[in-house]
């Protein structure tokens, strides 16, 4: 069953090829067939000359990503992009989401439609559409989100998994703040689970785990790609009765957001070394399941600075908040490598962990593939739908909130056709949805 | 790729342009090994068959055949752009894009904007549109005029309110050379204000620069480069130039200051496509904030940020902005509402005969001591009503032009006045929205 990606704006261009590439030198380089067979069949499709070509959109208001996407796809001389399956225009969409949502989107619906319908239709069976943008820009954020509102009408019964990037909390674009806040809240009403990266914790694994001097958006994509690669990639999953996991999105969504309150998801992973380490490291499951279960209770999003105080609250303690321990709703954890079988998981079903709602065997879904991945002998992912990213989410929404306060750049706004009370709708739903993360226990 | 066309009013407006050229295309000459003209050269030069002016245009991926500027050139005396026509970048313009006349505005304000606004209104939104129908997607237009004078401050500015009746979709970036205090023309301040008021209406965006600025950083250029220190960079708010750089082939008085200015426009536009020890490139952040290095008279430092965007160019990566950023930040007050206010922006191309550079746009409350000189300025010859004759004679001016202006002037201070006043206060967080659960 295949994916669709729609990759959307600079940001999820580039790192859409970034994801694509990874899966693809992961399952040749495993060199185990039936896994090889099933991460192709998942993202790309065989042209009449055996080319593989992903099942992938590239949309944007200006061409020049685009084109270095395709040339990069092209040069790895393993796969390219379809010739005809992308679409750009000339002048960007200015850092604005009015622009992109209420003029650029509305403008080249049909085209979008018609790519993506493209890609759809060759699929055997439609596992479901994965939308991969940043929400600082104007692009990815706008242009992204109505796609996104498209993509649902058209396929109301499709899973849509929206990927996104989020920018640095000092400041990349000035109004990010404000194109975040109008992104998610729509998309909140569109997509069926948010898969959040967040620029800062990415630069931190880069320069803590992994060494790197001077940090570029390259070594930044690249993590990401690690990251979401890990949790894409075909595996055994409980549903899937010893074959590889046909329903990818529809068994992370099952697992993850049984409530429409709670859809955001982040993703910690385990290890994360330099590649010229790899060869002097050894792992034992035991250890790395315990660092990234304090991981997740702790919400460190990498395995150097874990707060090793913080533990589960007693039962007795559950009613009060304590702001340090992160309750999760769900988790999925996902086990790559030698020895997955004898990994023991018990660690993530303790009731402590979770909040009252539902059952830990209901909260908590292991998926396991015995092929390593990315180099890595054993390796482990945790996609969350926790309190990770309240905090982020609130300095988000308090510093948008600021600004509109004092109406700073709401001109902009306006004249592509977005109200001041579209954006106290906004707010609004935001608010509500931090409400609801902060009372999770 | 986007198009961008300068159009340069006056004689100083002209000079610099001049210079920018120059500069744009010893860019693309380092850059550009195969001789094909590509996007980045489209966004500032047609690719056309001959250098007569109805020569065929090409579109992107060809050979560079000969290219024209995407320009305009207008002025009321023939000197300067005579010059230029008879310059190494004569064959960058061709005749439909300029308009000129010969006895100049007398560093008459009046003169410039109402006589000949007037009288060649036609032939300059002619010429206007003629280079922006040459653009398949007109971007911006970037006017560069001087304040002081006659031509650049009054027909710059009546240009400017066309090109917003014309173009209204396309953005307008202004950069304003101001007078310095001992400007030989007396009505320098007349001129300036009456052109800042219009500024204020029709420019999305100004760069002022002033003239007493950019004399400080050559003056220090000159100084270190005698001083025998080779390959120390100084860096403008927005420019930057070498001990060497600014001064190769710098053989007329203007020619230094106007090339800070000219870098200043190219790397704004610079835009992606083609390595440095960290403390020297954490010194270049640094100095960029510095009052030493503005370009106008003001220390921003010390008054409160609106927004700053940065743009660097050369081998830096995305860790060395994020580093630079996040130590700066302590010491760089910004308004309550907009502590992160920070645009970046990355090319990995540097500028010829550099590693890197930085260019810092700060929108920022000290530009308000620049208007405020030159207000007191104005206001000294006001009172006495010195000069105004040779104002109130044109056609169409009158008294209330003045007043309107400097009340107009006065506003935008005291918008200035009250940002400032919120500085170092602790503004609370405007409260949330409660949700009833």
């Amino acid at each position: 069953m295949s994916v669709v990606t729609v990759q959307l704006g600079q940001c999820g261009n580039q790192v859409g090829q970034q994801l694509l590439h990874s899966l693809l030198c992961d399952a040749q380089d495993g060199q185990r067939k039936e896994l090889c067979t099933a991460s192709r069949e998942r993202f790309f499709h065989q042209d009449t000359h055996g080319e593989l070509v992903a099942r992938a959109v590239l949309i944007d208001m200006e061409p020049k990503v685009i084109n270095q996407s395709i040339s990069r796809a092209a040069r790895s001389g393993m796969w390219r992009y379809g010739e005809t399956s992308h679409f750009s225009q000339k002048q960007g969409s200015g850092n604005n989401w009015a622009n992109g949502f209420c003029v650029h989107g509305p403008a080249h619906r049909e085209v979008v439609e018609d790519l993506v319908r493209r890609e759809v239709e060759r699929c055997d069976r439609l596992s479901g559409l994965l939308a991969m943008m940043s929400v600082a820009g104007g692009t990815g954020s706008g242009v992204g989100t109505y796609v996104t509102q498209c993509l649902r009408d058209v396929y109301p019964k499709s899973f849509i998994l929206n990927h996104l990037t989020w920018p640095y909390g000092t400041g990349e674009v000035i109004v990010q703040n404000y194109n975040s806040v109008l992104t998610l809240a729509h998309l909140y009403q569109l997509s069926d689970a948010i898969l959040v990266h967040e620029n800062d914790t990415v630069h931190q694994i880069c320069s803590q785990l992994l060494n790197i001097k001077h940090i570029s958006f390259a070594d930044v994509n690249s993590v990401i790609a690690h990251q979401l690669g890990s949790v894409l990639q075909p595996a055994l999953t409980a549903d899937s009765q010893g074959a590889y996991s046909r329903n990818p999105l529809g068994e992370l969504v099952s697992a993850l957001c049984c409530h429409p309150e709670f859809k955001l998801l982040s993703v910690s992973s385990i290890p994360q070394v330099p590649l010229a380490s790899m060869a002097y490291s050894s792992f034992s499951w035991p250890s790395l399941l315990k660092h990234l279960r304090q991981m997740l209770i702790s919400n460190t999003k990498m395995e150097e600075g874990i707060d090793w105080q913080v533990r589960p609250p007693a039962a007795a303690e559950r009613s009060r908040s304590l702001t340090s321990f992160n309750t999760s709703l769900a988790n999925v954890l996902i086990l790559r490598g030698k020895d997955v079988y004898s990994a023991e998981t018990a660690g993530f079903e303790d009731p402590a962990l979770y909040s009252s709602w539902l059952s830990p065997q209901e909260a908590f879904s292991v998926w396991k593939s015995p092929v390593p991945f990315n180099k890595y002998e054993k390796s482990a992912t945790l996609v969350s739908n926790s309190q990770a990213l309240l905090r982020p989410l609130d300095s988000m929404v308090g510093g948008a909130w600021n600004m509109f306060a004092s109406r700073a750049y709401i001109h902009q706004y306006t004249k592509f056709g977005i109200s001041e009370e579209d954006f106290l709708d906004s707010f609004s739903s935001l608010e509500q949805v931090i409400s609801s993360y902060k009372e999770l226990r | 790729m986007t198009q961008s066309v300068v159009v340069q009013v006056g004689q100083c407006g002209n000079q610099v342009g001049c210079r920018f050229w120059d500069l744009a295309l010893r860019e693309h000459a380092h850059v550009n090994k195969k001789g094909l003209y590509d996007e980045a050269l489209g966004s500032f030069f047609r690719n056309v068959d001959s250098s007569k002016c109805d020569g065929e245009a090409h579109s992107v991926g060809g050979r560079i055949q000969h290219l024209k500027a995407r320009a305009v050139l207008v002025d009321m005396e023939e000197g300067v752009v005579n010059e230029i026509l008879q310059g190494p970048l004569r064959e960058m313009f061709d005749s439909t894009q300029l308009l000129t006349d010969v006895s100049g505005s007398g560093n008459n304000w009046a003169v410039g904007h109402m006589t000949y606004g007037s009288a060649y209104r036609e032939q300059i939104v002619d010429t206007l549109r003629k280079a922006a129908e040459h653009c398949d997607c007109l971007q911006c237009f970037f006017l560069i005029h001087s304040m002081g004078g006659g031509t650049g401050s009054g027909l710059g500015t009546k240009v400017l309110s066309l090109l917003e009746e014309e173009f209204p979709e396309v953005c307008r970036i202004v950069t304003s050379i101001y007078p310095s205090a001992e400007d030989d023309v007396v009505t320098s301040p007349y001129n300036s204000i009456l052109a800042m008021r219009e500024l204020t209406e029709h420019a999305d965006c100004v760069l002022p620069v002033e003239n007493q600025s950019l004399v400080d950083i050559v003056k220090k250029i000159k100084h270190m480069s005698h001083g025998g220190k080779p390959g120390t960079v100084i860096r403008g708010e927005s420019a930057i130039i070498s001990g060497q750089g600014g001064l190769i082939g710098a053989e007329k008085p203007f020619d230094a200051m106007n090339n800070i200015v000219a870098n200043l426009l190219l790397n704004i536009t610079s835009s992606a496509h083609v390595s440095v020890p960290s403390r020297r490139l954490d010194q270049m952040f640094s100095d960029a904030f510095s009052k030493e290095h503005q370009l106008i008279r003001a220390d921003p430092k010390h008054s409160l940020y609106l927004a700053c965007a940065l743009m660097v160019r050369g081998n830096v990566q995305v860790s060395d902005l994020r580093r630079n950023i996040e130590r700066l930040k302590p010491s760089l007050p910004f308004v309550s509402w907009n502590q992160e206010g920070w645009k970046t922006g990355l090319c990995a191309v540097p500028p010829v005969g550099h590693s890197h550079s930085l260019l810092a746009l700060a929108n920022n409350t000290c530009v308000k001591s620049t208007f405020m000189e030159l207000r007191e300025r104005f206001t000294k010859l006001y009172r006495k009503k010195a000069h105004l004759h040779h104002y109130l004679h044109v056609e169409g001016m009158e008294r209330g032009h003045f007043s309107e202006a400097l009340s107009s002037l006065s506003c935008l201070i005291e918008e200035y006045q009250q940002l400032d006043a919120t500085k170092g206060r602790l503004v609370p967080d405007a409260p949330r929205l409660r949700i009833a659960r």
